[in-house]
């Protein structure tokens, strides 16, 4: 019988602009905030490992060593701390490697980091360097970005199952307005569609950023950091925290090609599929079962394909699903209830653990007024490395 | 000589403007910002909306809010030939301010943008606006341009594409201080006019209405903790 894994403590920062502060302080706030969450601020250095989650803080931030920086802050020598490093997944690679730890039985308590500081370079060059993770020379080289597949993958979706920019944009607003509610969210302000779809000015308000993809089907760049505690549950040391567990029930990755050409079908996200296959059977669940999902929409169009891969609609379908609204808060099945990377923001070494501590805040039945989901039982996270290349599922029960 | 007669060789001589027809646009969160000229009459408005700005060191807030609370405050005492100021108001509250310069026919002269409520484009909205009002409404030819952040180079000079004219210095060169000077001609405006401008006109009497009594701001994003 495998050991179970919870969730004890959660904490995040408010994601935006923290370019004036050095990356292990943002993290340690986090920290600071999910050791608090669960009573065990006191008692840290019982921890039995520290797993960060970080991209690129050498290119964004000139600095290295991040794990150990972030020790020496929260006084909480000799505590073992490794970076873990999965481009924009980095977050939930490293909460597969906390879990790891602990259904080993190497660790009983865990805490995992992930944030990212991206602004104290400037818009294009947080681009240019996220780019860096795509093929050197079949892909980098040649001039493509994040934005350029994003806008590609998107072209095609609408070729082959008559998407359009509307609704791309309905997306845009339902995730603005759970944004708009979530304290830690990047931009706490909802849009209308009249405004960045069907009014005649909203071809300039919502300009073109790598044509069809316009500025709301795509992610700010934002900074930020969110941790969680997890804890050994069948170890007696799960009574000394403050509050309930929440179990992780499934946790898995996979990979495809690192090269999007050499895809059989570009818009297939087999890495997608397989993972989120693995984390189902773990959890003995399926795509039925789940009552809420956070799913990464670096870009829009990412949802719509990663709910599709996952399971929770038909191939091509997913669209029409949010034009009826079965996927706002109060619909058959919510997806992004943070307001989504579009609205929350996407510190790229953060977004992993974000999503789990969403995922979490709702089965606690934390999250605020409005955009708190119904009874949730299952949350299910997907979180996207690379265009697709190295992603993590994660599913999480409330017991 | 009598004060009046002093006060005459002060003044530059002005160009009469022809007026910038007031629009509305419609901002993502569905806001309805109207963009007019301000009037003289509305300096002190302006001035103290600008004014608190002025110690914000991010983002160069700083040295925008201090130059354009001078130039504003040139333009009220006429100490400033053929100044023009443009208010984005959304529900009758400053969100952003322009100012520029009609030098003569051919040649306008860009001051400075400076953008309030920030996260919705006011400030590139309200810059388009400068442009339209210098190329489309005053008839010139070329704009001087200069940067003051990184924002402002990001936004103008590579959006824009304008063309660096600093090596033609000092036969071009913008009046904010010798930095480098880039041009938006009218080929380049046209290029870029249908994605960069927008705006609806004329403006309903109601949203006209709501911008005809300027509000400072009460809050500030850039100043945390600031109310008025």
């Amino acid at each position: 019988m495998a050991i179970k894994v919870g969730i004890v403590g959660i904490g995040h920062t408010r994601f935006g602009n923290s370019s004036e502060y050095d990356l292990a302080d943002v993290m340690a706030y986090a920290a600071t905030d999910a050791l608090q969450d669960a009573g065990f601020l006191e008692r840290r250095r019982e921890i039995d490992q520290v797993v960060v989650g970080n991209m690129a803080s050498g290119m964004f931030c000139h600095q290295s060593g991040v794990a150990s920086s972030l020790i020496s802050r929260m006084d909480m020598e000799p505590v073992p701390a490794e970076l873990v490093e999965n481009g924009p997944a980095s977050g939930a690679s490293a909460i597969k490697i906390g879990y790891m730890a602990v259904a080993s039985g190497m660790a009983d308590i865990v805490l995992v980091v992930g944030g990212e500081i991206m602004r104290k370079v400037s818009g294009w060059e947080a681009t240019d360097l996220v780019a860096t993770i795509l093929h050197s020379e079949a892909e980098y080289d040649m001039g493509l970005t994040l934005p350029a597949f994003g806008g590609m993958f998107t072209r095609l979706y609408m070729e082959k199952y008559g998407l359009t920019e509307r609704d791309l944009a309905l997306l845009a607003v339902k995730n603005h307005r759970n944004g708009a509610k979530n304290m830690y969210a990047h931009i706490q302000a909802p849009c209308t569609i009249e405004a960045i779809a069907d009014g005649p000015e909203a071809a300039v308000v919502n300009t073109y950023v790598a044509e069809p993809l316009r500025m709301y089907s795509t992610c700010p760049v934002s900074d930020g950091a969110a941790a969680l505690l997890l804890v050994n549950m069948d170890s007696p040391k799960v009574r000394d925290f403050k509050k309930k567990p929440i179990r992780i029930a499934g946790i898995a990755s996979a990979t495809d090609t690192h090269c999007v050409h050499n895809r059989k079908d570009p818009l297939r996200l087999e890495a997608v599929r397989l993972a989120a296959e693995k984390a189902y059977k773990m959890a003995d669940l399926g795509p039925k079962d789940i009552s809420f999902a956070e799913l990464h929409d670096a870009f829009s169009i990412l949802e719509l394909a990663i709910s599709e891969e996952v399971g929770f609609f038909e191939r091509g379908k997913s669209f029409l699903a949010v034009r009826k609204g079965e996927t706002d808060i109060d619909g058959r099945l919510p997806i992004n209830t943070s307001g989504g990377l579009k609205s929350k923001g996407h510190p790229v070494g953060a977004t992993g653990v974000s999503q789990a501590v969403e995922l979490v805040r709702q089965l606690r039945g934390e999250a605020e007024e409005g955009r708190q989901v119904r009874n949730p039982k299952y949350g299910m996270s997907v979180n996207f490395g690379g265009f697709g290349n190295n992603v993590v599922a994660l599913i999480c029960a409330k017991d | 000589m009598a004060i009046d007669e002093m006060e005459k060789k002060l003044r530059p001589p002005e160009i009469p403007l022809k007026p910038y027809p007031p629009k509305v646009i419609t901002l993502a969160s569905g806001e309805k910002m109207v963009v007019r000229e301000a009037r003289r009459e509305e300096t002190g408005i302006l001035l103290g909306t600008i004014y608190p700005l002025i110690g914000v060191p991010s983002d160069f807030y700083d040295i925008v809010a201090a130059r354009m609370y001078a130039e504003v405050l040139g333009w009220y005492r006429y100490r400033v030939a053929n100044e023009f100021v443009l208010v984005g108001v959304i529900d009758g509250v400053i969100a952003g301010i322009v100012n520029s310069r009609h030098v003569s026919s051919k040649l306008g002269m860009s001051l400075h943008t400076l953008a309030i409520k920030r996260g919705l484009r006011v400030g590139a909205q309200l810059f388009a606006a400068k442009m339209e009002n210098h190329i489309d409404v005053l008839g010139e030819e070329e704009v001087y341009i200069v940067a003051e952040s990184p924002n402002g180079f990001k936004r103008w000079m590579i959006e824009y594409q304008l063309e660096d004219r600093s090596s033609q210095y000092p036969e071009v060169r913008s009046e904010l201080g010798g930095v480098p000077t880039y041009v938006l001609t009218r080929k380049l405006w046209d290029a870029v006019r249908e994605v960069k401008c927008t705006g609806t006109r004329p403006v309903p009497e109601k949203d006209l209405k709501s911008a005809e009594k300027l509000i400072m701001p009460s809050e500030y994003v850039q100043i945390p903790g600031f109310k008025r």
